[in-house]
């Protein structure tokens, strides 16, 4: 099965920084884990809910003691989580009303993270022995991690005021980095074998034979080898995982695979956007000088029209005064010529009769 | 003895008293936050990280400052200049919005003093919080430019003003993408969890469904603050902002009709290409329904009609009704829909505590907004910088 691994820029810029190795350019990449990177076969079949891992988890994380003690099974009674004091946890299940089941839960290690991918100071990393850590000198506190685990295993210490912090299951990679320890605290105590530390691929070797050995007893089915992208931690049944408390609808994408679409696309809006707008600018802005411009035309036209038509008018006017001033003048002089003949005339009546 | 009774009575005005009782709730309530941590005044827990600070105070309160954004690029960039004078309202709403949304975001998180890690100590560039804080920190800045030009006719620094105003395309394009980036980062803040958002508010287009919902919501903003505005600031409104007011109900009704629109169709392909047809017959389908019909096709058919009946008491409830539908959409997004499948009693309910706060926080950016229009020209122009747009 091929699986992408990271899209987009922004992507491959990240997981360098998150897997401090070669960045990926994008495309059908696949990560397959570190070479060599281990990892823990949890095989339900053979657990007894004994409790002893998370004895065992407690011991060598120096974690508070319990308010019941581990060999107290009742506990087992009612369904637990992860806690801030408790980075693993076995609950009871009873399949079909079937014997009881017992199923192990911490952080599953993925491949590649969802916690690791949505941390924005990369707090998280998929270390290249196979433990995913945290770092809690960089945490801002935000949760986001808790909101992307799809398995729900990082808790909070949310009455701390002052350094509250995201705690889960490191694979005891502290402890095994430092010397302490060889082999994580759960696995070491396990009377039954059910825990098995090693490299990743052995353990999915070692899971195909115990299907292949007895295929009545065991779910063709190993948990975590596709599950989210694949994790470090693998998981055996005899009954459907779902039986158990373990979600079978997760997927095989990754996180940091559910992201990167929308990733890749961050670097287009601010490479596409500033032309768009300033192009619809641009238009407005044109589109506006233009009306303005057309307007001023109309307005000119009008204006001249209007200006020619009254120059007509004038001219008409003029012309027509100036005729009817010829002909006052005319009708004046004919008159005033008339006048003087009428008054010519009478003189020499006036004359006549004298 | 008549001033004094005057001055009594204009200090303990009804609302006075009830803002003075939230906020002194809400210093006390803060001691209590920052005092004892998170554990004793909210009801988060391990399955349940994200309360109502996030849901509410930084989804519906990102969504619900869209106003800015959108009336700036409407009247800058896409030429509806006649309606310039809603743009001092919409951009001081959406600075005040994210302002009081990063304000609330120190509340929420476990070392708020911590803020500024992503960009300085060590940046987690996979993360699509990491753009959201981005985006959110570089957008407030732009905000606060877009809205410094008041703030600075009001002080009387004429040169400074002027410079910023020569900014302002610049700042609107920059405003435009740095929203498209973080109002869609929002929601694709969820694509990383499938298994837990339950499938019909999961979807690849997440990111599509929260920026093309903001525009919605701006402009729906715009109108339901302008009318609650006019109650309470009549007085402080230019000629030219009322006048054009009207004008400005019904762009922004026609513009909020077809983004309605077409919300629901992207919505309608996303629940197609999830082939997620059958789960519209379930409990959680009839809920989805209800949001989609009731507050985002209603919606848009309201102001259709509203628009065209030049109906503006329509216009305004329809307007709430769209705020009301955002709100709705991201509290089923962030809270409702998420963690659908735990048990009730795994479940988160907000304290008393987590509504204080965030009362408290609405607030302040009630009574800052308040101040600052009572003060400076926002609902009508400087009478040194008129006509210039």
């Amino acid at each position: 099965m091929k699986r992408r691994n990271f899209l987009g820029l922004m992507g491959a810029a990240g997981v360098s920084a998150a897997f401090a190795t070669k960045a990926q350019a994008a495309g059908n990449v696949h990560f397959e884990g570190y070479p060599g990177s281990k990892g823990v076969l949890f095989d339900a079949v053979r657990c007894i809910g004994c409790r002893k891992c998370e004895e065992g988890c407690n011991t060598v994380n120096n974690l508070p003691a319990p308010e019941k003690p581990f060999d107290d099974l009742t506990v087992l009674d009612t369904r637990r989580r992860t806690q801030n004091e408790a980075f693993t946890v076995v609950n009871k299940y009873q399949p079909d009303g079937g014997p009881s089941v017992f199923s192990k839960i911490q952080c599953m290690h993925c491949l590649e993270p969802s916690c690791a991918s949505a941390c924005f100071v990369a707090a998280f990393k998929k270390q290249p022995s196979g433990a995913v850590t945290y770092d809690e000198s960089v945490c801002v506190g935000c949760r986001y991690c808790m909101v992307a685990c799809p398995f729900e295993i990082p808790t909070f210490t949310y009455d701390d005021p002052i350094t509250p912090k995201v705690v889960k299951c490191d694979l005891c990679e502290a402890n095994i980095q430092a010397g302490r320890i060889t082999i994580p605290g759960c696995v070491a105590k396990c009377p039954k074998e059910a825990l098995v530390y090693g490299e990743r691929k052995e353990l999915i070797k070692i899971a195909r034979n115990r299907i292949a050995a007895a295929p009545d007893k065991y779910m063709d089915h190993i948990y975590g080898e596709h599950e989210m992208g694949g994790t470090s931690w693998l998981n055996l049944a005899g009954v459907s995982f779902s039986q158990i408390g373990m979600r079978e609808d997760l997927g095989v994408k990754s996180g940091p695979e559910l992201t990167s679409g929308a990733l890749s696309v961050v670097a287009m809006v601010p490479a596409l956007w500033p032309l768009l707008l300033a192009g619809l600018y641009g238009v407005t802005k044109r589109s506006e000088k233009i009306n303005k411009k057309e307007k001023a035309e109309a307005v000119a036209e009008a204006i001249s029209a209007t200006q020619e038509k009254a120059q007509a008018d004038l001219k008409a006017a003029m012309e027509r005064a100036q005729a009817d001033k010829e002909a006052t003048v005319k009708r004046e002089v004919a008159k005033a010529l008339e006048e003087a003949a009428k008054a010519a005339e009478q003189g020499e009546k006036e004359e006549e009769g004298a | 003895m008549t001033t004094e009774a005057v001055s009594k009575k204009t200090l303990f005005t009804p609302f006075n008293v009830i803002t003075g009782m939230i906020l002194i709730m809400g210093a006390f309530l803060t001691v209590w936050r920052f005092g004892w941590g998170l554990g004793p005044v909210t009801n988060l827990d391990h399955n349940n990280p994200w309360g109502i600070w996030i849901g509410f105070d930084l989804l519906c309160g990102v969504a619900l400052a869209a106003g800015g954004y959108v009336t700036s690029s409407a009247v800058y960039l896409f030429g509806m200049k006649k309606h310039h004078a809603a743009v001092r309202p919409a951009i001081l709403t959406a600075f005040l919005g994210y302002l009081f949304v990063v304000i609330a975001l120190q509340y929420d998180l476990g070392r708020p003093w911590r803020l500024a890690y992503p960009f300085v100590v060590q940046s987690g560039t996979t993360s699509m919080l990491f753009e959201v804080g981005l985006c959110v920190a570089l957008y407030l800045t732009v905000l606060f430019l877009e809205y410094s030009p008041a703030a600075l006719e009001w002080l009387g620094y004429k040169r400074l003003r002027n410079m910023i105003h020569r900014c302002t395309i610049a700042l609107t394009i920059f405003g435009v993408i740095l929203s498209t980036l973080h109002q869609s980062s929002l929601g694709a803040l969820y694509l990383i969890a499938p298994s837990k958002l339950h499938p019909l508010w999961y979807s690849t287009y997440l990111p599509t469904f929260f920026f093309v919902s903001s525009a919605a919501a701006g402009m729906s903003m715009v109108l339901f603050e302008g009318w609650v505005s006019h109650k309470a600031f009549h007085n402080k409104m230019s000629k030219d902002y009322l006048s054009q007011h009207d004008d400005l109900y019904y762009s922004f009704a026609k513009g909020a009709s077809w983004v309605l629109l077409g919300y629901v169709f992207i919505k309608v392909i996303g629940v197609a290409v999830d082939d997620n047809w059958h789960l519209l017959a379930t409990g959680w389908g009839q809920w989805f329904l209800f949001e989609l019909l009731g507050f985002a096709l209603l919606p848009s058919l309201l102001y259709a009609i509203g628009v065209r009946e030049k109906n503006l008491k329509l216009i305004r409830w329809t307007a709430l009704l769209t705020v009301l539908g955002i709100i709705l959409n991201r509290l089923n997004v962030s809270l409702i829909a998420y963690n659908y499948h735990l048990p009730s009693e795994m479940r988160y309910f907000p304290s008393w505590q987590e509504f204080g706060v965030t009362l408290f926080v609405c607030t302040m950016l009630v009574v800052t907004f308040k101040f600052i229009v009572t003060r400076m020209p926002i609902f009508h122009e400087h009478p040194e910088y008129k006509d210039e747009h």
